[in-house]
């Protein structure tokens, strides 16, 4: 692994990062409108229950959502960077493929755990008293879970070569593994099959770390579906692999 | 000794083969041209030996080192400047060469000074803190250029440097390149499909159809063309052409007033002319055959023939075998 590999691909990212300013600016209002539109919408249809209202249930989804939109974003940028050529300044580099994913999933780590933070940041207008410990907690996850999704578009990225395919990435996995998640709905109440989807998505695990800090103990039927320790080591795991069929996948020569 | 070999190199994409049993080798502190119409092998042959594309058959090296075995050491030994930019548009001059430093390891100490002197050397100083996307074509070949050579790779790929450029860019970038052999230490390999262009290349091997049809210094490559055209007009043509028969033993044709023979040297040739005919002569005319003759001649097309017919087609049919697999 080089680190001044790793480092210089995290810079670029970052330095256009804080160029745009309109990315940023987007990033931030699509959560706000599902949490403040449809979450108030939503909660006059759906009960509280054990003092949790509905649009408290969904903040931890919808962090979970600001980092699926913004993790998978930065890492198909590898589309744009293998449509406009910049990738083979990339590729013909004495760097290892490991370190350039690992580069590009650091830069898709860090930029969405900036926006999952500025969200989380909203706890005190939905009526959440965490402590200290629960924020620094929350943010790790967040980070962790970052982390894992930008490997996964990592994997997705791989396998297209222009931006063409960008509708198809959106239609067919951002939004499916949004609505899978456990983000606007306990995975327990969902159809056995659709369960069965939700287990497979590494989302469902993130968020449901974060809603073990957020919520109080004592939720019932909303409540997290999985116990912490399950929810972290599937992140983790998930992790790894997505980041080894990465580097595989970009050592691929025809 | 060589500092690039290729041997029996095979690429095969699917059914087609667009490198064909190729073999070569450049010598170091040289300039090398890959000549040959669009399609004709000498990207795959560019991606192969910078380790983007793995060979079917056949081995390349590069300074002592295996372009397969050992991709790590060839990708530190070569600086390459793609046929299309690979250059960040979002970012400046600066920011792209700084990336490219930290990315090849330059030690830290240095990387200040080396980034300055290849905007210099390129001209672009005053422009660092511009973004790429404002910069003209000419600019950013000169640019890529310039970034290839800032961790000091001892050879350099060009592929189709001038492509896309107005004329003025195209001479400025050659004055520019054909100085780097002796201010950076470097060989260059360079593809073109603009013949003229080639005439400051060391040596040439010209590629049609994945395979390499001839290969020699520029004036090896002419001569096989069989020698110089002269023309000439005289006061009268029926005695002169009998007597250069007679005395130069050159055959002569006539079309339109003016009589042509082939030489071997033009330079030598018209004093002789002059001696034999004296005042009889009126005007001289040397015409020294072209890179595109030497095509022209071995393959029975120009290169421009070849452009549009089949060059576009194997392109096509690459892509989409890549776009299936």
């Amino acid at each position: 692994m080089e680190f001044n590999a790793i480092y210089v691909i995290v810079a670029r990212e970052f330095k256009k990062f804080i160029r745009e300013k309109s990315r940023l600016f987007s990033a931030i209002a699509r959560p706000l409108l599902w949490l403040f539109i449809v979450g108030s919408g939503m909660s006059r249809l759906v009960p509280g229950s054990a003092g949790v209202s509905y649009t408290q249930f969904i903040f931890p989804g919808i962090i979970g959502m600001t980092i699926l939109f913004s993790a998978i974003f930065s890492s198909i940028s590898i589309i744009w960077d293998k449509e406009f050529g910049f990738m083979k300044e990339i590729l013909v580099a004495p760097v290892s493929r490991l370190s350039i994913v690992i580069g590009k999933a650091l830069s898709g780590t860090i930029i969405s755990t900036i926006q999952a933070v500025i969200i989380l940041a909203l706890f005190p207008f939905l009526g959440f008293h965490p402590g200290i410990l629960q924020i620094i907690a929350a943010i790790f996850i967040c980070a962790s879970l970052a982390f894992c999704i930008s490997s996964f578009g990592i994997v997705i990225a791989t396998f297209y070569d222009s931006y063409e395919s960008f509708s198809v990435i959106m239609n067919f996995i951002i939004m499916p593994m949004f609505f899978l998640s456990g983000a606007m709905y306990p995975v327990k109440l969902l159809p056995a099959i659709l369960q069965i989807a939700a287990k497979l998505n590494p989302l469902t695990y993130g968020i449901d770390a974060i809603k073990h800090v957020l919520l109080p103990a004592e939720t019932g039927q909303m409540g997290p579906d999985f116990s912490i320790l399950t929810s972290l080591m599937v992140i983790v795991v998930t992790s790894v692999v997505f980041v080894l069929i990465g580097g595989r996948a970009f050592e691929r020569k025809e | 000794m060589p500092i690039i070999k290729v041997d029996h190199l095979v690429k095969k994409f699917g059914n087609i083969t667009a490198v064909d049993d190729i073999s070569f080798d450049v010598d170091e502190g040289t300039i090398f041209g890959f000549l040959g119409p669009n399609g004709a092998g000498k990207t795959t042959t560019i991606n192969i030996l910078c380790t983007l594309l793995s060979p079917t058959s056949g081995n390349a090296s590069i300074a002592g080192h295996d372009c397969m075995g050992e991709p790590s050491e060839v990708r530190k030994a070569i600086g390459i400047v793609f046929q299309d930019s690979t250059l960040d548009k979002d970012l400046t001059a600066y920011e792209n060469l700084m990336f490219h430093a930290r990315l090849y390891n330059v030690p830290k100490s240095e990387m200040k000074e080396r980034i300055h002197e290849a905007l210099m050397f390129v001209d672009l100083n005053d422009r660092k803190d511009d973004l790429v996307k404002k910069f003209s074509g000419g600019m950013k070949r000169r640019l890529e250029v310039a970034r290839g050579l800032i961790h000091r790779p001892r050879v350099l790929f060009l592929d189709e440097p001038t492509l896309g450029l107005d004329p003025q860019s195209r001479a400025n970038l050659w004055e520019f390149i054909t100085e780097l052999p002796r201010r950076h230490k470097v060989t260059i390999f360079m593809t073109t499909h603009y013949m003229e262009e080639a005439e400051v290349c060391d040596r040439i091997a010209i590629i049609d159809n994945g395979r390499i049809i001839v290969s020699g210094t520029p004036d090896e490559l002419k001569k096989t063309v069989g020698g110089d055209v002269v023309s000439i007009t005289t006061t009268d043509n029926l005695t002169a052409r009998k007597e250069i028969e007679n005395l130069l033993k050159l055959d002569v044709a006539e079309k339109g007033n003016e009589l042509y023979m082939t030489c071997n040297r033009g330079d030598t040739c018209i004093p002789e002319l002059i001696r034999s005919l004296g005042d009889k002569v009126l005007s001289v005319k040397v015409q020294r055959p072209t890179l595109n003759d030497v095509f022209l001649k071995l393959t029975g097309k120009t290169i421009r023939d070849e452009e549009i017919n089949s060059g576009d087609s194997v392109r096509e049919s690459i892509r989409a075998y890549r776009r299936k697999h």
